[in-house]
């Protein structure tokens, strides 16, 4: 009855072929049939930023995205951004700087914050700004996680 | 307290890792077991008699398993008043109350079944503005209200919409209007605004065949689940258990239950199966609390020389369809009615009055930013009618040890001046700043206090198991929502029972094994579960010196624990380990001294009371807890854009337990002030919710969020857990205010609403021309 497709793809380092049901977004897929459950959900509209995952590098909305589209590409999602259970240099930043509260919109954020890192090893204030405006924390944090992203770049 | 060794320190955050790593649990990342998906069928008129429903396509719709209506599940809830039903029976009372719910083997199923259910309304007239809720002639929202069961602490007044009616009554107010030189009279409004926490409402029942039910709910309070549903369901507490997960953001609006029953007769008809509710983002904002909006008149006396004599407060609140708790935030404001300062005569009258709006509930704050708004408003007002300074306004009449409340309650652990003049030496007050490039400046002020509103018998209690090893658990049923509990409260054990933090493990809760919690609500929990704690470690640092004593044969007063062995300060010979002490402790000639070490410890207030119905006089705070917020902006005349050039904060924690993690909530907090102050206002046409998603309800970002400066001031709280008090909620509370004075100081305007939108502003500058 569903329609299903099989794609290919690398999700955090790891090849994978798996079907995916025509018309569900990726946000769905990543968390239901990958059950890599630390993407979150907090709109599915592209309003609040909690599912931001890396597509090829690029910081996308996994809830406008389709699970279709992830065909031929590279994921990654929170639970790949630590290398052998070593954290990434943005998550212990984030860390050190409490720039987390309830850490629902935390992964959306760290792999945003990590996607700018990446294109800008030296954020200013205003780059920061910008490449997070995307990402909605209810909890406020947003002055510790401007620290921590800028604390991120200077230990480069 | 010289010698602390935890408290007071910024030790990581217990689920520091978990949150980074994407391995932190909510409630939607569990695997529960085989699933039913849940969907609401929602009313879509605002007032009305339900005249039909009918559930006959949707229940033959492929996957779906059962439909629910009001009629086969009249249950009633409520906190306080117990005003609600699961589902609308007979009418509704707001624009998308459920009136059905669907189960279905899929999500999309269970949506597509909830389209098919029709159903027949005959509309009734709405009530949409409180104030003209309190007229005779207006419709009746709640028929029953003199039929309902309420807390008798609150006084709703039979065949109206008025479900409460609190009174304060101070001293003498014709007196103290007589001894003043100036009155000053103003209305103010502040509408209706969403807390909007990032994870949507979310809950799971399971009907197990031997009659329990299992909870799994983004809840703030396990225990308040088990407590309302076991009595709105008539089943005992030990057959209902309430599992918490991480939640994605509170702010009051996942207190109380609400959507947890509405699943119960479905998971009856399904044993073993998991019934699951997960409300989208438009669901979320429309169907669950809003901070009810407040239409108020303030009237105050005061002397040339800046001392008020006082204040006569009428506050009417739109309570929305139903207020089994709002008529809590309208009495709350009542008592609290004089803000921060000082005023012997005082008459407050707070209504809370049933329309046809979305429910009204609590929000971080409950009832003070919207009360306060008018004092730190009135108090710019009186400043400027005496041509003086503002600050000095309020330090004139500000709290100070000995002060009463408006409830008459004697204040004593407080720094009410220093938090004011942190905040005003920081943004440079006193000196104005010229305009520039045609943009006018202006700085501003406002104070803060609140207490936890909370009843007088709201407990908390803790448990702490020793293991072999000597490390420990901490059980308690808070809820971790972001606050830093889970932290804090490991700190506060660390610290009483001298076994460092990275040793003491602690959970969210769950209601079949870890004790009583009344709720993770009103900024208490550092001080009622952190007692309880504090407690439950000195019982069981009490044990280890007993066990130990024993094992040593010698005296108890000897000893000291130093988180690894008890010593004796007298005989360096004599010395055990805390694991000899904690296994299972045992003589050397193998006679047994004592089991498993376990600490218990609870709490219940013992300085607040009830309150004079007549008068509203008594004690109702726990605790008080002051602060401020001092802003510097620049506005734009030509776009009416208020740019925020300062902001500084302070709060008097009486002793941070984590200073990182109070500056936090400390933030936190004003940047949820300034959201509401700038930017947020829910929106309603005859009831309709316009603004139900995040483009059209904006809140702040990070590219319009300043630099803050924060200051933690520590006026040690005589019965805190080290000198602690709560702050979470209490710094939103002066920001709206303070940016409003500041934009007043600015332009020469004056501002009785918010948010401060460049269109109302602009407004404002072009009014005043
Ligand atoms: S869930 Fe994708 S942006 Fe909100
Ligand atoms: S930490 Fe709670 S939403 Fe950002």
């Amino acid at each position: 009855m569903t329609e299903k497709l099989v794609i290919n793809f690398t999700v955090n380092g790891e090849k994978e072929e798996k079907e995916v049901i025509i018309g569900q977004t990726l946000l769905k897929f990543i968390r239901d049939e990958l059950h890599l459950t630390g993407t979150k959900e907090g709109c599915e509209i592209g309003e609040c930023g909690a599912c931001v995952v890396l597509l090829d590098g690029k910081p996308v909305n996994s809830c406008l995205i389709l699970g279709v589209e992830l065909d031929g590409k590279d994921l990654i999602t929170i639970e790949g951004l630590s290398k052998n259970g070593e954290l990434d240099r943005v998550q212990k930043a984030f860390i050190d700087h409490a720039a987390f509260q309830c850490g629902y919109c935390t992964p959306g954020m760290i792999l945003a914050a990590r996607a700018l890192l990446d294109r800008k090893p030296n954020p200013t204030d205003e780059d920061i700004n910008e490449a997070l405006s995307g990402n909605l924390c209810r909890c406020g944090a947003y002055q510790e996680i401007r620290e921590a992203v800028k604390a991120s770049a200077e230990k480069k | 307290m010289a010698d602390l060794k935890t408290v007071g320190t910024s030790v990581p955050r217990k689920d520091a890792i978990e949150k980074v790593t994407g391995s932190a649990e909510f409630i939607e990342d569990r695997y529960m077991g085989p699933m039913l998906y849940a969907k609401m069928k929602k009313s879509t008129v605002a007032h009305g008699k339900i005249k039909n429903i009918d559930t006959t396509r949707a229940l033959k719709h492929p996957g779906v398993k059962a439909v629910l209506t009001g009629k086969e599940y009249p249950n009633r809830i409520g906190l306080y008043l117990i005003d609600r039903t699961f589902l609308a029976v007979d009418k509704v009372r707001f624009w998308g109350e459920p009136v059905a719910v669907v189960a279905a083997v899929t999500e999309k199923a269970a949506a597509e079944a909830v389209d098919l259910i029709e159903v027949e309304y005959e509309e009734l007239p709405g009530v949409f503005d409180p104030r003209e809720g309190m007229k005779p002639d207006a419709p009746i929202i709640h028929e029953d209200l003199a039929n309902y069961e309420i807390v008798p602490i609150f006084y709703p007044e039979k065949g109206t919409n008025i479900a409460n009616h609190f009174k304060v009554r101070k001293g003498d107010i014709d007196k103290g209007f007589a001894e003043a030189d100036k009155i000053i009279e103003r209305d103010y409004y502040v509408p209706q605004m969403q807390h909007v926490p990032i994870e949507t409402h979310k809950a799971a029942v399971q009907w197990s065949l031997d009659g329990k039910l299992t909870v799994w709910s983004t809840a703030q309070s396990p225990n308040v689940v088990r407590q309302l549903l076991a009595k709105s369901l008539d089943m005992p507490m030990h057959k209902i258990r309430v599992i918490s997960s991480y939640i994605g953001g509170g702010f009051g609006c996942k207190a109380g239950a609400s959507i947890e029953g509405l699943l119960v007769p479905i998971a009856q008809k399904f044993p073993g199966h998991i019934v699951r509710i997960v409300f989208n983002r438009e669901e979320d904002m429309q169907g669950t609390f809003t901070r009810q909006a407040l239409y108020s008149k303030l009237k105050t006396g005061v002397k040339k020389d800046g001392r008020i004599t006082a204040l006569q407060y009428e506050m009417v609140w739109d309570g929305g369809a139903y207020t089994e708790y709002g008529v809590n935030i309208v009495r709350a404001a009542g008592y609290s009615s004089t803000g921060a300062y000082d005023i012997p005569n005082v008459k407050t009258d707070s209504y809370c009055v049933y329309t046809n709006n979305s429910i009204g509930g609590p929000v971080r704050g409950f009832g003070m930013c919207e009360m306060q708004w008018g004092i730190e408003r009135q108090l710019e007002e009186i400043a400027r009618e005496l041509g003086m300074d503002p600050l000095e306004v309020r330090l004139i009449n500000g709290m100070k040890k000995g002060s009463t409340t408006a409830s008459g309650q004697v204040i004593h652990d407080l720094d009410y001046d220093k938090c004011l003049k942190v905040v005003a030496d920081k943004i440079g007050w006193g000196k104005k700043e010229e305009s520039r490039d045609g943009k006018y400046r202006g700085k501003g002020i406002a104070g803060l206090v609140k207490c936890p509103a909370q009843p007088s018998n709201a407990a908390s209690s803790a448990m702490i198991r020793i293991n072999e090893d000597g490390t420990a658990h901490v059980m308690i049923g808070a809820t971790e929502m972001g606050q830093g509990m889970l932290t804090a409260i490991s700190q506060i054990a660390s610290e009483a029972l001298h076994i460092p933090v990275d040793k003491i493990d602690i959970k969210v809760p769950d209601t079949d094994f870890t004790p009583y919690e009344w709720q993770s609500v009103g900024s208490r929990i550092t001080y009622t579960c952190g007692t309880s704690v504090k407690r439950a470690a000195e019982d069981a640092l009490g044990q280890i010196y007993r066990v130990a004593a024993d094992l040593l044969e010698t005296p108890q007063e000897d000893l000291s624990f130093d988180g690894k062995k008890v010593f004796s300060a007298k005989n360096p010979d004599l010395t055990a380990t805390i694991r000899e002490v904690a296994d299972s402790c045992k003589k050397c000639t193998g006679e047994g001294i004592a089991g498993p070490i376990i600490g218990r410890g609870s709490f219940v207030p013992t300085n607040m009371t009830n309150l004079d119905p007549e008068t509203g006089q008594g004690n109702p705070g726990l605790f008080y807890c002051f602060g401020a917020t001092g802003v510097e902006v620049e506005v734009d005349p030509e776009t009416g854009v208020v740019k925020i050039l300062q902001l500084a904060c302070s709060i008097d924690a009486g002793k941070a337990v984590n200073p990182q993690l109070c500056t936090a909530q400390l933030h936190g907090g004003t940047i949820m002030g300034l959201s509401t102050a700038l930017y947020e206002e829910v929106r309603f046409d005859k009831g309709i919710m316009l603004n139900r998603n995040f483009t059209d309800y904006k809140i702040a970002t990070i590219d319009n969020t300043p630099h803050m400066d924060s200051f933690i001031v520590e006026t040690p709280e005589t019965n805190g857990p080290y000198g602690a008090r709560g702050i979470g909620e209490q710094p939103m509370i002066g920001v709206a205010p303070a940016i409003a004075n500041a934009v007043s100081d600015a332009l020469g305007v004056d501002f009785n609403t918010f948010p401060l939108t460049p269109e109302r502003v602009w407004q404002a500058i072009k009014n005043k021309k």
